[in-house]
């Protein structure tokens, strides 16, 4: 009668212990990862290099955005262009060959440092990545909103 | 229920019949899938026919995680109620979401260079899953290091259950922070940002790749209860000799 009982609660503690060093192990990471917050960010946005004092000039950093549309400027192997998060801007200097997708209104990752000469500050790329947005569509389907005015560039790229 | 199942003979008399059903529906949504996949879809607005790797890459993602889960989920049973059976199935996935990690890597690598214009960058997402690739093979090792089967098993297990915390972190690292891979195109809030000429073949290729990963799931694990039904009777036999 009594035969089967402890093999049902010893069964019953190993859920439970199982259960509690899930939570456990749940909270432990969200802790590491939320103190990790910052060295997990993959690229700063112009809007922190705008408005935060700690990220350091004449390093090795990432900053990523979209580019201007109207902004890209070529003078020799010389290309300048602003990168933007809509709320600020930054502008970029690079020698070098782009990706395919680097275009105008599309977002892009360059690695390099932050120069402050002449009271503006400048991002000198070393390399240039081209970021692709989530958005998978054919090329007619693209044309067809552009042309309906429903296109908002604003959007794409933006994570 | 779990009691059930847990004895082999009858594990596969259910899941036995199944076999030839998923090998039928990864064969015939994975040849309607590549088909569409590779000539019956439009090129991209922006990656022109790149994005052809994509109907690879995203679902062997998706099996990559959807593997790691099934240990995870029988790791637990096998810990708690100790069933050996569970023990089985989570060895046997291993390799296959090794295998759908791995192809999920290199595909992602190609795409990258031709996109991106850089094989590798060491972000959150390609961080975290090159994570789960190591921990896939860390099982396999792990499972082989001890003399004692059964040990090797218990180690396993409990490795499986807490590397269960880098998937949601796989999943949602596009979205907590900032990553060059972009965030989910299928699976998000506000509905697929895919046209609908692109989701069918990717859906199809999803499909096919979840029938594969079960057809050899059931396969492997009837192999093993058949090669540990052969050395018990090899046992038995020399003790009678």
């Amino acid at each position: 009668m009594n035969a089967p009982r402890p093999a049902l609660t010893r069964r019953r503690r190993r859920l439970y212990l199982l259960g509690a060093a899930a939570v456990v192990l749940a909270l432990a990471a969200t802790l590491i990862l939320n103190s990790f917050k910052d060295s997990l960010v993959f690229f700063y946005s112009p809007s922190d290099i705008a408005t935060r004092a700690d990220i350091p000039r004449d390093r090795l950093i990432r900053i990523g955005g979209l580019v201007e549309k109207g902004s890209i400027i070529r003078a020799g192997s010389e290309i300048r262009f602003t990168v933007t998060d809509t709320a600020h801007n930054l502008r970029v200097v690079y020698r070098g060959i782009l990706p395919d997708l680097f275009r105008e209104g599309q977002g892009v990752v360059a690695q390099g440092s932050l120069k402050a000469g002449g009271g503006e500050t400048v991002f000198e790329a070393r390399e240039v990545l081209a970021k692709h947005d989530e958005t998978y569509m054919p090329r007619e389907v693209a044309d067809a909103i552009k042309k309906s005015g429903q296109w908002k560039p604003d959007e794409a790229g933006t994570k | 229920m779990l009691n059930f199942l847990a004895n082999p003979a009858r594990f596969m008399r259910i899941f036995g019949p199944l076999l030839p059903w998923c090998w039928a529906v990864a064969v015939l949504a994975g040849g309607a899938g590549l088909v569409l996949a590779l000539f019956a879809s439009p090129a991209d607005y922006q990656q022109g026919d790149s994005v052809r790797i994509m109907y690879i890459h995203v679902p062997s993602a998706w099996m990559a995680l959807g593997a790691y889960t099934v240990i995870a989920a029988f790791s637990a049973i096998a810990l708690v109620w100790k069933h050996p059976l569970a023990h089985v199935v989570a060895e046997a996935a291993a390799p296959l979401g090794a295998g759908f990690t791995a192809i999920c890597l290199v595909t992602g690598m190609l795409w990258g260079k031709t996109s991106w214009g850089t094989w590798w960058v060491w972000d959150a997402r390609l961080t975290s899953v090159l994570v789960l690739l190591f921990l896939y093979l860390g099982l396999i090792a792990l499972r082989g290091a001890f003399d004692d089967e059964s040990r090797g098993q218990r180690a396993a297990a409990l490795l499986a259950l807490v590397g269960f915390v880098n998937i949601p972190i796989i999943k949602f690292s596009v979205e907590w922070w900032a990553t060059l891979h972009q965030p989910a195109s299928v699976l998000r809030a506000g509905g697929p940002a895919i046209h609908p000429s692109m989701l069918w073949p990717l859906l199809l290729m999803a499909v096919a790749f979840m029938a594969y990963f079960a057809a050899l799931l059931i396969l492997s694990v009837r192999t093993e209860i058949a090669r540990r039904k052969a050395e018990a009777l090899i046992v038995a036999g020399r003790r009678q000799s």
